[in-house]
């Protein structure tokens, strides 16, 4: 048990082996890297088991490694905590990582840069697995820094494409917004608490005041709302899909994106102390949710919808931790279970976008159903899955949300709990467009251009593995994980329930908003839709243009940011070297007026000389008679 | 100290010299300083150096002040007059200043150190008495420098001996004109020269000969009557003097033999080479008498 | 009438010789008025001599008298050999050293 700092090496000695040794490791790269997070699978699966063994009350497992900041009264040790609620993302990290690696094989098989690609997935998931496996918020800090920059690198992959590097740079610099929010927060904790251990923390939240709590709370949620990409720092997840499918299918699916709602969720003692920290995440929750979804509805790029809904999702997840008490594991089962259907749905777009030569317009797809058996079978079970029919995963785990959500007192619970179903109703809504559109209807694409084709072994055995986990995983975790993650939210206290609605007058409204959503989209689009741009109303070409969230950061932020580098380029050129370059002039026009004295007339000399004699008299006089 | 030894009085005479001979001196100077003419300037400097010499004289120093007339007045200024006629006298200064404020900044100057020096020694000396030299002059003005020339000073006599001779020689040698030893004209390229066409082989006249009047301004004439340009130095102005400038003394009448020709012979001066009609009948030097009309 | 007032005539004739050395284009009329200025001089020694009492103010102008007049031949043929190579005695003229 003391040795699950090998879940972290394994992974970042892979990582290190694929860069170092370059080009001599093209050949089998890929192999040691999948093989590296395969063992990190096998080994998470070994240390969870122990784990279980132990009696719930001592279900911990801490290490120290060695120290690695010691500044004044700060110390600061290179630890790791192994309890149930890193467990759970150890197995979701190595577990969906590890079909997502095997899936990359085939995926990347044409591309020359393939060994660089398994050295960086490998660098993010010893990150990601630092991030979760820390015992302290900078071990916490040092692996968001790590996803991050593994994130950067992996979205401008192809970084000779001008759409992918910018992409890459939104998401870095939006992510640092965030990540201001979470430095700022850990250095108010060593301030006021002294320490920044999970454990130090907790126990000294009851003594801070509640304005520091609140802060701490508000900090918190901008460092995790910047990276699980929540508004207002939503619009880089979008953008991130430049990267390669199994890219977006781990970190922006199913891993990275969750760290957010890891963040608060190991925070919950700060939450739980301050309601009104609580009622800001609950509201980012609600926001993010309607928004991704009705934005969803409106795009015509697979991957840009799935990534919409991914907002949408992590939204319900923002919600679960932000009502708090029980609807923290709630948040984690969705959690898990979105890990399993969207990483399905990621790696079945991209199967689809393989087999049509890389076209990633749905209004081009249309009928490929025959074309694509394996891809479209689970396919359909992954949506089928996020939308939240029982009995697969996406019922169990999102519904005990909206039921979470209707319990909450007071008239926030009414508009939460409407919000969520709605989100449920959109979310079914546009789901079943995109599969309608892709999978089934009339073909809207040519034999030449697309030429659809099934894809290899390699990539349809993960997926037929993850669409397993679709099925099954929502059941298993909503009987198992709330019992499993106690020890963590043993300090959260419950808020008494307001049961505005029964459960199962919340059940059957799901399941009938759901159903009404698939059906309107099914009658909507089962006949195709058009090959261009059409025009729409207000609501739609709003939601085509991301609901105006980046021309909002352009205006507000980019722009008068422009004008104050050029404002200040130009205090540099003209007032600095001006200054400069003036006092240069100023030499050298000072030193040739000064040269125009030498007229070589002996006649001009003498008359110096005449003026020399007669300050000399002068002074002599003075001096002799003054 | 003024109370030991005797101070001497001013005399009004020589209140007298300074007063007259002071205001002359400085005026001179100033005329010698904006003199257009470089000889004239010359001469005003000679002015200066003989008011200065009274002064010297008139301060008990006869032999300084007969050597600055002797000396400086005699020999060196005349130096300077030999060179001014060598060299400089074309060469008269234009009145434009080139330099700009060059003439203001001077004059300003010159007014400040001027007013300056004189007003600090006035001051300083104000209180002096003059010693005099009585004393100093007992054995003679001359017997005393000499005693103490040869005693104290004999150093610096000797010095100045060999001073004087190396600046002879000096001048000797920048004076002299070195001439290759190829560029040397040996004689047949001289004679070859002087018979070459464009060349006149003949000396060349003496100014006045065959001429109507002796004076050195007036050119000679050639045998067909024509003047000689090269008879008269260039600087000088050519004229033609008149025949009443010409007769001697107490002979002939200014409204004599003149009046026939009118007053058409007054007006002739810097005439040269009219043409004659009467070319070679009139090469007699004998003053031409009644000839009216021809060119004189 | 003091022995000073010589002394302020010679202040004046030296200032007017500088100024001349200023003024003067002809390098002759130039060395003219450095002569100017050397006369001054003596007449301000051969006073202080007199209101000292002792002979030497004579006799030192006596020397520069000396100098004078060597220094005079040497300038003067050192004008006479730039006018033959240069056909011009003007101070203006050599001006080579300008910026």
């Amino acid at each position: 048990m003391n040795s699950f700092w090998l879940l972290i090496a394994i992974p970042l000695a892979s990582a290190a082996i694929l860069l170092l040794l370059g080009r001599w490791a093209d050949r089998w790269g890929h192999w040691l890297g999948v093989l590296s997070v395969g063992v990190a699978f096998a080994l998470g699966l070994t240390y969870f088991f122990q784990l279980r063994n132990l009696p719930a009350s001592e279900r911990s497992a801490e290490i120290d490694l060695f120290p690695f900041l010691q500044v004044g009264s700060l110390q600061v040790d290179f630890g790791l905590l192994f309890d149930p609620l890193s467990a759970v993302f150890v197995l979701l990290i190595t577990g969906v990582g590890f079909l997502i690696h095997v899936y990359a094989v085939g995926y990347m098989a044409h591309d020359p840069k393939r060994r660089t690609f398994f050295a960086y997935f490998n660098l993010f998931v010893a990150a990601m697995l630092l991030l979760v496996l820390g015992n302290n918020y900078v071990m916490l800090y040092f692996g968001w820094e790590g996803v991050g920059l593994a994130s950067y690198l992996l979205i401008s992959f192809w970084y000779t494409r001008n759409s992918a590097a910018t992409a890459g740079k939104k998401a870095f610099l939006m992510n640092r917004v965030g990540d201001a929010g979470l430095a700022i927060a850990i250095f108010i904790m060593f301030a006021t608490l002294g320490t920044v251990d999970y454990a130090g923390v907790a126990e000294g939240v009851a003594r801070l005041s509640s304005g520091v709590t609140l802060a701490l709370g508000l900090l918190l949620l901008l460092g995790a709302c910047g990276k699980s990409g929540q508004f207002p720092l939503q619009a880089w997840l979008p953008d991130a899909m430049e990267g390669p499918t199994p890219v977006s299918a781990l970190i922006h699916a199913a891993t990275m994106v969750t760290a957010g709602v890891y963040l608060i969720a190991r925070s919950n003692p700060i939450f739980d102390a301050n309601p009104t920290a609580q009622a800001f995440v609950v509201a980012i929750g609600a926001i993010t949710l309607l928004m991704g979804a009705i934005i969803g509805c409106a795009k015509d790029d697979i991957k840009r919808v799935l990534a919409w809904s991914t907002v949408s999702q992590i939204g319900y997840m923002f919600l679960g931790v932000g009502l708090g008490g029980g609807a923290y594991a709630l948040a984690l089962i969705h959690l898990l279970a979105h890990g399993f259907f969207k990483a399905g749905l990621f790696l079945g777009a991209g199967s689809v976008m393989h087999g049509m030569r890389d076209q990633t317009d749905i209004r081009r797809f249309g009928g490929l159903w025959k074309y694509m058996k394996i891809t479209w079978a689970t396919f359909l079970v992954a949506w089928l899955a996020i939308i939240g029919l029982p009995p697969l995963s996406g019922y169990f785990s999102k519904e005990p949300i909206i039921a979470a959500a209707f319990d909450r007192p007071g008239w926030t619970g009414w508009l939460y709990g409407i919000a969520a179903l709605l989100g449920a109703g959109l979310t079914a809504f546009y789901m079943t467009r995109l599969f309608v559109l892709t999978f089934h209807g009339p073909k809207r694409w040519t034999e030449e251009i697309e030429h659809p084709h099934e894809s290899p072994p390699i990539m349809t055995v993960p997926l037929i593995l993850l669409a397993f986990g679709s099925v099954g995983a929502g059941w298993l975790l909503s009987t198992s994980v709330p019992d499993w993650l106690n020890p963590v939210f043993a300090g959260v206290h419950e808020a008494e329930a307001a049961h505005h609605l029964s459960h199962a007058a919340v059940t059957w409204l799901s399941i009938g908003v759901t159903v009404l959503g698939v059906l309107l989209a099914w009658a909507l689009f089962r006949n195709g839709t058009a090959l261009t741009e059409q025009p729409a109303g207000a609501l739609v070409r709003a939601a085509r243009r991301n609901l105006y969230g980046d021309a909002f950061n352009e205006t507000v932020f980019e722009k008068p940011g422009i004008y104050l580098t050029r404002a200040l380029v130009y205090f540099d050129n003209k007032g600095i070297d001006g200054l400069v370059n003036g006092l240069a002039a100023m030499v050298g026009g000072g030193s040739s007026r000064l040269g125009r004295t030498q007229t070589g007339f002996v006649r001009s000399y003498a008359l110096s000389m005449l003026g020399g004699a007669l300050l000399v008299a002068v002074a002599f006089l003075v001096v002799r008679l003054g | 100290m003024t109370a030991q030894l005797a101070v001497e009085a001013i005399s009004t005479g020589e209140a007298w010299v300074f007063w007259i001979l002071g205001p002359l001196a400085v005026l001179a100077a100033i005329a010698m300083v904006s003199a257009r003419n470089a000889v004239h300037s010359a001469l005003f400097l000679v002015l200066v150096m003989l008011c200065l010499g009274v002064f010297y004289v008139v301060q008990s120093g006869p032999f300084i002040g007969l050597a600055q007339i002797i000396v400086y007045t005699g020999a060196i200024m005349m130096l300077f007059l030999f060179v001014l006629m060598l060299v400089g006298r074309d060469s008269s200064d234009s009145l434009i200043e080139v330099l700009r404020g060059q003439r203001v900044a001077a004059i300003l100057l010159g007014i400040g150190f001027a007013g300056l020096v004189a007003t600090a020694f006035y001051r300083g000396l104000q209180d002096a008495p003059a010693q005099g030299l009585e004393a100093a002059n007992a054995p003679g003005n001359v017997h005393a420098i000499a005693a103490i020339v040869f005693t104290r000073y004999i150093f610096a006599f000797e010095v100045t001996s060999a001073l004087l001779i190396t600046a002879a020689t000096g001048a000797m040698i920048l004076a002299h004109i070195e001439r290759r030893r190829d560029q040397k004209q040996t004689q047949p390229d001289r004679m070859r020269a002087r018979f070459a066409p464009g060349n006149y082989p003949a000396p060349k006249a003496g100014p006045g000969v065959y001429a109507t009047s002796d004076s050195v301004a007036t050119p000679a004439r050639l045998p067909d009557g024509r003047f000689s340009e090269r008879s008269v130095p260039q600087i000088l102005p050519k004229r033609q003097l008149t025949e009443a400038e010409v007769a001697p003394k107490g002979t002939a009448s200014p409204f004599g033999r003149r009046a026939e020709s009118g007053g058409a012979a007054d007006s002739r001066s810097g005439a040269a080479g009219r043409t004659n009609e009467s070319a070679g009948n009139h090469a007699s030097a004998a003053p031409s008498v009644g000839q009216g009309g021809e060119g004189r | 009438m003091q022995p000073g007032y010589y002394i302020v005539l010679a202040a004046i004739l030296f200032t007017i010789g500088a100024v001349g050395v200023l003024i003067r284009r002809n390098a002759i009329v130039l060395f003219m008025c450095i002569e100017l200025m050397l006369n001054a001089s003596n007449l301000a020694l051969v006073t202080f001599g007199r209101i000292t009492g002792t002979l030497d103010g004579q006799i030192m102008a006596f020397f520069v008298m000396v100098v004078a007049a060597a220094e005079v031949v040497v300038g003067l043929a050192i004008i006479m050999s730039i006018f033959r190579t240069r056909r011009s005695a003007s101070v203006d003229d050599a001006n080579l050293l300008r910026y």
